[in-house]
């Protein structure tokens, strides 16, 4: 055993702990790898350590998956691309574990190193390669064989290339599922790479080799494939090559696959052009839109407003609408929710006079919708019918719909709820909002369940920063510090909290006359009720009949108070701070409760803070 | 031809005949030989509850063989006579055929694959006991299976690790324990561009390897009831596990969620009727799977028309026999196994009494049933007492299809040609001499309900006692067995013993 200078120590231990025994230590090294590299010097890199990883490939699934990462970005500490290709073994190893997360990162950092490459290394190291790969005896291998075609593809000649394009042909008709369904998900990105005239000769018979598996798993990742492998045909080659699959698919036998054709269909749109699309693709659309499986009707109906964008507003109406009228009562609440969640973006698609005579019936029976979740949809994307035709027309509905949620017995509704209600206000308007809406606001910080408390207050602060300060003084605090007077603390640490947001934005003066005496209040009562029998200042008096007066016992609002009032120092002069934060500190930094010293205690020390900076 | 017509069974002799002029292996009986015990009892040893088996399961090659037992262990055994051990191929080719060596299996490892654990939420025990194992494809010559008890299901991969010593450290291992934490390399080091040359790689040598078996992933958490079941698909992405009520589907590299393709939980369960027993996938398409129930059907489904499949696709049941039924027809029509055939066209199912064979083209009745405890029918009573009628007897088909097997009580199992005209019906002790007690019964056992009286009455003429002059013994029960995927070898557990026969 050799000893180490002491500057060399740390990145000694870094190049042992290669080997540790323990993982999270050989993690480290591995995350460290540049380090290492650079402290050995290019040249041993690419002799020594390289290959020392290489041998490594049994280790476990969280190195390997750190290591196939960091050599992706390894070329500058190996010498630079011209000896990129070093870097290919130890990655080939990891393209055949098992472990799926480490091949795909091993497959990915290959891409990375492989697009850097010169061309002539590509031929030498890369293409021998991805053949290997191709050609492996576990199906790990000829997996992650499928994802390189594209870098190694392009930069071959012409003879490797007819062999690249047929070893792919080989590896759409592998025995195991698993190569297939990766040849099937990669097929875009390597029909990208293939000349137009080898698209239709050999890509396209691949594909349709795919679209036929057996096994429903590939077929639903060559659906993924129509919509790439369209937009590199040209659109009479799409519509007679593609156009028949896609219809196909859309009447495939597995619901699964069907799935896959709603979710993908509109993009399919844009490939092959204006007339296929309403002589085909709106048909298979609408079928796919009353089909029998409710899973297909929900990926359907959240692509309404994306499909309906493509088509003409005629179309649309025509063919589309009559179905979105069926979803909208649609026997399964998820396609219904699904509806709701786009069927706002149809307004601007359809026009004014389209939505107010056949939208506004289906937003309104949405919003009437017996489960929570479609009326909540419908709400949040409010602001997109506003812009068409107003909100007037739904603001009635809209009304009982709000407070039916508001009151919902899921606290998880009542919170969605809340969290729409400053996008509501802003669409409603203050004047609808005083009316019917702000009674809510308040409501909610007194619900019995911490999270709606909490997202009342931070409504409070919200709607205070849309409709300005001099409206929250007049609808919002006094509401808020009446509050102040629950005789349980929880809701007046809720009421504390309240306080502590709305301080930033109602600004310097209403804090220093309002919010802060009730603060101040609060952390008092322990002089309070003990000199209640000695003399009494007039003001502890008026204190004591005032309703707002109320006095804290509570340690958990006393350090709250001094949380809230470290808070303060920013927003008021610091004459106040002097006058009435810091006396009020002071005497919490006396209370019996260890807690509340600690934090009057730190609250102090960062008054000190920034008066000591500015 | 239809199992439950008794046209088999009554022309049981001549079909007999017609098989002699068959190639063997279809219409000649095997004669089966004893090949190999593992975990033999010594006469007199009491058996460890936790040490008795209770899975079994050969891997797709034939090659590996799993057990997995009471105690949560599983057990690898490996083929040692595969053609792959350096023998050149040609010369097996010269070696005469019937010289032909039998499967020989030899232990390979083992692990514990579950821990007995407590529910503390439900106040349940859990027990570690394995109820099935599952193969999964093999990668990098390592093996991977599922295996599961009531709640939890691993995934496992076993493979060899080489043993690696490390030397030519940098610092010397015994001072790096005391300044361990110096790890803050301070980051505009700057190196020379050449390298530090003292600095030098630790030097890895490995001579020997282990075998390692490490799990990947479990599958919790999804199950109400008691696993019986795990089933691959074909995909090789894809298993199933079902429990009494629900059948869960999932993504072998996705533990953290499963989506419920099967439900049978009534709203109300004073209105349950029925719980599945038993689910498998086809062998070859993805869509399809079939479970059997305690009520005596196998309901085929296709996953490809609903997300959820609680209308079946096909319905297998056997109409019943009017006025037969009694206070036990329910409990001994509970199916406790299926099984598809090699190429997913039959159909096997294992329940009390019998053995059926079903065609998946053909849901009117079986095509064929196999008695095999007609003559306990008389002692219905006495079982149930014993709750030995809620045994779950396995069942297996062989790799060509043409024979099917399933056990019994006093450590019996049965082997019985189901190829059309076989009269093959052998019985096999689970012992180093598997013909000791098999007196070849004058016909065979009854195949339909054509012949049903006769074997009542044969078994009442001795109630206590077998066609050998044996007491049955309801303690001893052989329970699980399995057929080599490729040739005719079986293995079968006889409490911590596995026993391999050929033939």
């Amino acid at each position: 055993m050799s000893m180490v200078d002491e500057p060399l120590y740390p990145i000694a231990v870094l190049i042992d702990e290669l080997k540790n025994d323990d993982v999270q230590l050989r993690l480290n090294s591995i995350r460290r790898l540049s380090t290492i590299a650079r402290a050995l010097g290019e040249e041993r890199t690419r002799k020594e350590l390289i290959p020392f990883l290489s041998d490594n490939n049994d280790d476990d699934d969280e190195v390997l998956l750190a290591m196939a990462e960091e050599l992706g970005v390894f070329i500058p500490y190996v010498g630079g691309v011209e000896h990129a290709h070093v870097l290919l073994p130890p990655l080939e190893t990891h393209c055949t574990v098992e472990e799926t997360c480490v091949r795909d990162k091993a497959v990915e950092s290959l891409c990375r190193i492989g697009s850097q490459m010169r061309e002539s290394d590509l031929v030498d190291y890369f293409i021998p390669l991805v053949k290997r790969l191709a050609a492996g005896e576990w199906f790990t291998a000829r997996v992650s064989a499928c994802g390189l075609f594209q870098i190694a593809y392009p930069s071959a000649p012409d003879m490797l290339k007819l062999e690249l394009r047929s070893v792919y042909n080989q590896l759409c008709q592998d025995d195991m599922p698993m190569v297939r369904r990766s040849a099937a998900t990669n097929l875009g990105k390597f029909a990208a790479t293939v000349e137009p005239a080898h698209l239709k000769s050999d890509v396209m018979p691949m594909f349709e080799a795919l679209t036929q598996d057996d096994q429903d798993s590939v077929r639903l990742l060559a659906v993924e494939g129509c919509a790439a492998l369209g937009k590199l045909l040209e659109p009479q080659d799409c519509v007679a090559h593609i156009l028949p699959v896609i219809v196909n698919f859309s009447q495939d036998k597995s619901w699964r696959v069907r799935y896959m054709v709603a979710n993908q269909l509109y993009e399919l749109c844009e490939a092959v052009g204006p007339e296929p699309t309403r002589t085909d693709l709106v048909p298979a659309y609408v079928r796919l839109l009353r089909d029998n499986e409710a899973e297909v009707r929900i990926a359907a109906a959240g692509k309404v407003s994306k499909f309906c964008r493509i088509l003409s507003p005629e179309l649309a109406i025509q063919h589309i609408l009559p179905c979105v009228k069926e979803l909208s009562s649609d026997s399964s609440q998820h396609v219904r929710s699904a509806l709701a969640s786009v069927i706002m973006g149809m307004a601007s698609i359809l026009g004014k006079e389209a939505t107010t005579e056949q939208l506004l019936p289906i937003f309104l029976s949405l919003l009437k919708d017996e489960f929570p979740d479609v009326r909540l949809n419908i709400i949040s994307k409010l602001d997109q019918v506003n812009q068409v035709i107003g909100i007037d027309l739904l603001s009635q509905s809209l009304l009982p719909a709000i407070v039916e949620l508001a009151e919902d017995r899921h606290w998880r509704v009542r919170l969605a709820i809340i969290e729409y209600i400053p996008l509501l206000a802003s669409q409603l308007g203050v004047g609808f909002f005083d009316d019917k809406l702000g009674a809510l606001c308040m409501q909610w910080l007194q619900d019995k369940v911490y999270s709606i408390r909490d997202a009342a207050a931070n409504n409070l602060k919200r709607l205070a920063e849309e409709f300005g300060p001099e409206w929250a003084m007049q609808l919002i605090v006094p509401q808020v510090l009446e509050m102040m007077t629950n005789p349980h603390y929880l809701y007046r640490m809720t009421i504390l909290h309240a306080i502590s947001l709305l301080a930033p934005v109602l600004g310097s003066e209403i804090t220093c006359s309002h919010l802060l005496p009730v603060i101040t209040n609060a952390s008092k009562d322990r002089y309070l009720f003990p000199a209640f029998t000695c003399d009494l200042s007039s003001a502890q008096l008026d204190l004591m009949t005032d309703p707002r007066s109320y006095v804290d016992r509570v340690p958990n609002i006393k350090f709250n108070v001094a949380k809230v009032l470290q808070s303060l120092v920013p927003i008021v002069d610091s004459s106040v701070v002097e006058k009435t934060i810091r006396p009020c500190l002071v005497e919490l930094n006396e209370d019996p409760d260890v807690d509340v010293r600690f934090f009057a205690n730190q609250a102090l020390q960062s008054i000190e803070h920034v008066m000591m900076s500015s | 031809m239809n199992g439950g017509n008794g046209g088999r069974g009554e022309g049981g002799e001549v079909a007999a005949g017609v098989g002699k002029g068959k190639e063997a292996g279809a219409g000649v009986a095997l004669e089966w030989r004893f090949a190999q015990v593992f975990g033999e009892r010594a006469t007199g040893e009491e058996v460890q509850e936790v040490d008795i088996i209770s899975a079994i399961e050969f891997d797709k090659s034939g090659n590996h063989l799993a057990t997995g037992d009471r105690g949560g262990r599983v057990v690898l055994f490996e083929r040692t006579d595969t053609s792959d051990h350096g023998i050149n191929r040609r010369d097996i080719e010269k070696m005469d055929f019937s010289t032909r060596k039998h499967p020989e299996f030899r232990y390979k490892t083992e692990f514990q694959s579950h821990e007995p654990e407590f529910d503390y939420l439900k106040s349940l025990e859990i027990e570690e006991k394995i109820n099935k194992i599952r193969w999964c494809q093999t990668a990098n010559g390592a093996l991977f299976l599922l295996s599961t008890n009531d709640k939890t299901i691993k995934f496992w991969k076993v493979h060899e690790k080489k043993v690696k010593k490390i030397s030519d450290m940098n610092v010397d291992p015994k001072a790096l324990m005391g300044n361990g934490s110096i790890r803050n390399l301070n980051n505009d080091f700057s190196f020379p561009p050449e390298g530090i040359p003292s600095l030098r790689l630790p030097a890895v040598t490995s001579h020997e390897t282990s075998l390692n078996a490490r799990c990947r992933r479990v599958y919790a958490h999804a199950h109400d009831y008691h696993i019986n079941s795990i089933s691959n698909n074909s995909d090789g992405e894809t298993f199933i596990s079902a429990d009494d009520l629900r059948i869960n589907l999932w993504n072998l590299e996705i533990s953290n969620q499963s989506f419920n393709i099967v439900d049978l939980k009534p709203q109300n369960m004073e209105d349950l009727t029925e719980v599945i027993t038993s689910a498998e996938f086809h062998p070859t398409h993805c869509n399809l799977l079939a479970y059997s129930s305690s009520k005596g059907s196998i309901r085929l489904i296709d996953l490809r028309r609903s997300a959820l499949c609680d209308s079946h696709a096909q319905l297998f049941e056997e109409p019943e026999i009017p006025g037969s039924r009694s206070f036990f027809t329910e409990i001994i029509a509970s199916i406790s196994d299926i099984k598809f055939s090699k190429y997913g066209r039959h159909i096997l199912s294992r329940d009390y009494m019998t053995v059926k064979l079903w065609d998946i083209n053909m849901n009117s009745g079986p095509v064929a049933t196999f008695q095999v405890h007609e003559y306990l029918r008389p002692k219905l009573c006495d079982l149930y007492e014993n709750d030995s009628i809620f045994d779950k007897f396995e069942c297996c088909l062989s790799g060509d299809g043409q024979r099917v097997a399933t056990g019994s009580y006093s450590n019996l199992f049965h082997v019985v040609g189901c190829a059309p005209g076989s009269t093959e019906a052998t019985t096999l002790e689970a012992s180093k001499n598997p013909m000791r007690k098999q007196v070849q019964t004058p016909s065979r056992p009854a195949r339909s309900l054509g012949s049903l009286t006769r074997v009542v009455r044969r078994g009442s003429e001795s109630p206590d006692v077998d066609a050998n002059g044996n007491s049955f013994d309801f303690t001893s029960k052989l329970l699980h067995l399995a057929w080599h995927p490729t040739e005719n070898s079986i293995a079968c557990a006889a409490a911590n013993s596995l026993y391999m026969y050929y033939a």
